[in-house]
């Protein structure tokens, strides 16, 4: 058995990260965002609070663990929704071609030429910021990839013989999409899931770096960031701690698929041979 | 005057034509029609084989799909029991007309297990209770030459061979009247083809089918087949008995076609004939085959094109030389 | 075998390295084909007849690799000899020409330049010379127009033409040997008739020896004089092709035979069920230890099971591969 080593590291800091996120309140020393002491302001990493605290106090440590709540949820839901957009645009276009796919072709094109960080921050104006409107505009960002990739493997599977079957003994057209392509098309979509996942908590710890997703005192992982921008140099652990997490998380998603890339394909191949 | 109804065809394709419209202009215009289907007139008899025979590109795939409902014809209607199918949905279709696909590989959903994939279109058409299910399924795989016990497996743990007979099961389970066969043998290796036209007439007997054989394959097309008809250019060139279209072939193309099977005796017979199949696009004056046809005269570069002529019983040719060459 | 054969194959092993297990994807094949002669090998997918046509021609690559036995082109061995030599063979002495035309073609060439290459690489003609003898090539493979033809690029031509001028450019230079392999398969039965000829004619007229690769028993009987039937990696049976269809001695090909629905026999003996093989060919990697057909093979026994045979020469020449050969005269055609 070849040790794949993409899969399973990138599955136990994945995971790693998700029981961190979710034991949050067990796990933390401190309530985030209320437990906030002037007097221990800016303390170095130690035995009270093992990642030190910020400028105002605040238990780092607690803050990581709370934002992975956060950075996950908004990882996860988005790329739900983008795969659901992206998938159902893409097997549709592929799957009926014509004028269909022309104008789905033409979103995407359009999708694909706006930088996604300015559409994202244009729905969030319209919508009143919080964590809600910060899903839904990245969740309607970026599903252009997952479109283009569901496209083209439904026209690669569109013409296999079980497809016209399936047409020959009666099966509507939604029918054949959800119970014959889509099965067929999952892995990579799979992957491509897995790997958007790590794009979008980049893209939320981004937004909220900006200030303009999650507002402090909330603890995302980017506002973290943003706030100790002016501490660098004095107090570099308001910045590094937050900033690992961000790293490993988005390197354990992207190992992840990876690994799913190269368990999915061959087993694609032998399982039609 | 009624004819008895034994006596009336199972399946009737009338002047059946499928037209394209290629590289049509910014506003629809300036295109020019591919006539892949050109007025096809046919006819299939309760139980009967009928082999339809043709090289690349003569039509018999596009013909094939209309019966099937996958292609929309230009004009012309296909009578299935005296009913008009063309305008049919899906699901009525499908208790019709069922189709064996040439690729056993590609035919098979790769994620469904046997038993899903002949089950779901049982569901569909409202068989429901368990146990009928499970009876159905059983009796099709027996039909076919396959254990119950392969219900449970995935189409990539069984052979080529055996993946096409499951084609036929999923094919048959329906109990659809007429069966279409585009190329059952080609993709299989030769040893095993023997098996699977065994099976073939074995259940056309035992079931009552009907089948439309469509074959490259001459060997194949002569030993399955009651009635024969040969495509070319979209057009049904010659069609008759088996017997009388393989020993006493009228149509040039046709002689053609069974002098350019490799004899392993290596007794030649007639004219060979060379060229290729002419542009769809750009057909020739009068007879689209004058171009290759070793005997053409002046009627066949003439502006009209020959019509199917009954010229015996049974035997139709569409040729302007049919009667001429013995 | 005779000593001045053109080609003699000598017990001819190509191994298939999987998993650091190497199989015998053709195990001790041996032929020999003389100058002019047609040899035809017949097997199915799978059977080895491809790959031992590439170890002919020096273009087995990994996993495949020639694991023993040798082969003697004009009295020479070959099977060990460097790229560079083998190259200096290959398109001028030995030639081949594949099923597939379109991929074996340049699709960024004019056809006329892709024959012409072979005169400016092996005769070391000039590329205006060799342009020159291009379209007389083309003409020999009468390819209508040759001088205009000869600017068109692969995908301009249909599949009959893009034959022709795989058989201009294995031909260019007149080689001994031609090894074609299923190069009509993929073509309509009217332009493999055309196709068929041609290489028969022209190999004629050059005196050149031809090796056919098909799974088509019936045209491989029809081209050539000598048949060979290959099975999971053994050459099994090897005899004059009437004596194929006729007289199979083997049990592999007497099913085949019988198998087959030749055009023909319904109207001399009426609707027969076709005789069945049972079973499947087996993987490379779980071939049988004993006779290879054993395990399909209705008169097999313990020695069959046990025991490889070796070939025996048969009264009217050619071989058998079988410890119980099907007895003369026993296959009803």
């Amino acid at each position: 058995m070849k040790i794949r080593v993409n899969l399973w590291l990138g599955a136990v800091l994945f995971v790693t990260v998700v029981l961190a996120g979710i034991l949050a309140p067990w796990l933390a020393h401190t309530d985030p965002v209320m437990d906030a002491n002037l007097m221990n302001a800016e303390t170095p990493p130690g035995a009270e609070f093992w990642f030190g605290t910020d400028a105002q106090g605040r238990d780092i440590y607690s803050r990581v663990l709370h934002g992975a709540r956060i950075s996950l949820t908004v990882g996860i839901v988005t790329q739900l929704i983008n795969t659901v957009i992206g998938v159902a645009l893409g097997m549709s276009a592929g799957y009926w071609g014509g004028w269909w796919d022309d104008v789905v072709s033409g979103l995407t094109n359009m999708m694909l030429a706006i930088p996604s960080l300015v559409f994202a921050l244009a729905v969030m104006a319209i919508l009143t910021p919080g964590l809600t409107s910060l899903l839904i505009a990245l969740g309607l960002t970026n599903w252009s990839h997952t479109c283009r990739l569901s496209r083209a493997a439904t026209l690669s599977v569109r013409n296999q013989g079980y497809i016209r079957a399936a047409q020959v003994l009666g099966f509507s057209d939604l029918h054949i999409m959800m119970r014959e392509v889509l099965p067929n098309i999952a892995g990579p979509i799979i992957v491509i899931g897995t790997l958007g996942m790590g794009g979008a908590v980049l893209a939320e710890a981004s937004l909220s770096f900006l200030g303009l997703g999650i507002r402090p005192p909330y603890p995302s992982w980017g506002s973290m960031l943003s706030d100790a921008r002016d501490q660098i140099t004095t107090a570099p652990w308001v910045s590094i701690f937050p900033g690992l997490a961000i790293f490993i998380t988005v390197l354990g998603l992207n190992l992840l698929g990876d690994g799913l890339r190269d368990i999915l394909d061959p087993q694609d191949r032998a399982r039609r041979s | 005057m009624t004819v008895p109804a034994s006596s009336s065809p199972l399946l009737s394709v009338e002047g059946l034509s499928i037209h394209f419209e290629i590289g049509s202009g910014l506003f629809g215009k300036g295109g020019r029609t591919l006539r892949a289907v050109d007025g096809v007139d046919l006819t299939l008899a309760r139980g009967e084989c009928l082999g339809l025979v043709g090289e690349s590109g003569c039509g018999k795939t596009t013909l094939a799909s209309a019966i099937m409902g996958l292609a929309t014809p230009t004009a012309g209607r296909i009578l299935l029991d005296g009913e008009d199918i063309i305008g049919h949905g899906r699901m009525a279709r499908a208790r019709l007309a069922q189709i064996v696909f040439q690729d056993p590989y590609s035919s098979l959903n790769p994620r469904l297990t046997v038993r899903a994939m002949l089950e779901a279109p049982l569901r569909l058409h409202g068989v429901t209770g368990k146990s009928e299910l499970d009876d159905r399924i059983a009796e099709m795989l027996r039909h076919v030459g396959l254990r119950p016990e392969h219900a449970q497996r995935f189409p990539h743990e069984f052979s080529g061979g055996q993946r096409q007979r499951l084609g036929i099961a999923r094919a048959i389970i329906l109990r659809p009247k007429v069966v279409v066969l585009d190329e059952p043998v080609s993709a299989l290796d030769v040893s095993i083809r023997a098996q699977i036209i065994n099976l073939l007439i074995e259940l056309k007997e035992t079931l009552a089918l009907s089948y439309i054989m469509i074959s490259h394959d001459l060997g194949v097309v002569e030993h399955m087949s009651d009635r024969v008809a040969v495509m070319y250019f979209g057009r049904i060139v010659e069609t008759g008995d088996w017997e009388r279209v393989f020993s006493a072939p009228r149509h040039p193309y046709t002689r053609g076609l069974i002098d350019a099977i490799p004899d392993p005796f290596r007794t030649r017979r007639g004219e060979r004939i060379t060229g290729e199949m002419p542009n769809p696009l750009a057909p020739p004056k009068g007879c689209a085959f004058h171009p290759r046809c070793p005997v053409h005269d002046e009627r066949c570069v003439g502006a009209a094109q020959p019509e199917l002529d009954e010229i015996e019983p049974a035997h139709a040719v569409r040729c302007f030389r049919a009667t001429e060459l013995a | 075998m005779t000593g001045d054969a053109l080609l003699e194959v000598d017990r001819l092993t190509i191994a298939l390295t999987q998993d650091g297990v190497a199989h015998s994807a053709v195990k001790e094949v041996s032929f020999s084909i003389g100058r002019g002669e047609t040899l035809g090998l017949v097997g199915e997918s799978g059977c080895g007849k491809s790959i031992t046509a590439l170890a002919l021609i020096g273009l087995l690559r990994r996993p495949l690799s020639i694991g023993g036995g040798s082969i003697r082109f004009k009295g020479r061995e070959i099977q060990s000899l460097s790229d560079a030599e083998m190259r200096r063979l290959r398109g001028n002495a030995i030639s081949m020409i594949f099923q597939e035309p379109m991929t074996a073609l340049n699709p960024l060439s004019p056809i006329g330049r892709q024959i012409a290459e072979m005169f400016v690489l092996h005769k070391g003609a000039t590329w205006h010379e060799a342009e020159r003898q291009a379209v007389a090539a083309l003409g020999r493979v009468q390819v209508p127009a040759p001088e205009a033809r000869a600017k068109d690029y692969p995908h301009q031509l249909s599949g009959g033409m893009r034959q022709r001028v795989m058989i201009a450019i294995a031909l260019a230079c007149r080689p001994d040997l031609l090894l074609a392999d299923e190069p009509t398969t993929a073509l309509d039965v009217t332009v493999q008739a055309e196709i068929l000829e041609l290489i028969r004619d022209l190999s004629a007229a050059e005196g050149t020896a031809v090796l056919m690769i098909s799974h088509d028993l019936g045209l491989i009987a029809n081209m050539c004089r000598s048949v060979g039937v290959m099975y999971a990696g053994r050459l099994v049976e090897q005899q004059a092709a009437e004596a194929i269809f006729t007289g199979p001695r083997h049990p592999y090909t007497q099913g085949l035979v019988a198998s087959l629905p030749l055009l023909g026999n319904r109207a001399r003996h009426g609707r027969k069920r076709l005789q069945e093989i049972a079973g499947v060919v087996p993987p490379v990697s779980a071939y049988p230890a004993g006779c290879r057909f054993a395990p399909r093979c209705e008169r097999a026994d313990a020695v069959c099971r046990d025991v490889d045979p070796e070939p025996t020469a048969l009264p009217g020449g050619g071989h058998v591969r079988c410890h119980h050969p099907v007895t003369a005269g026993a296959n009803a055609s």
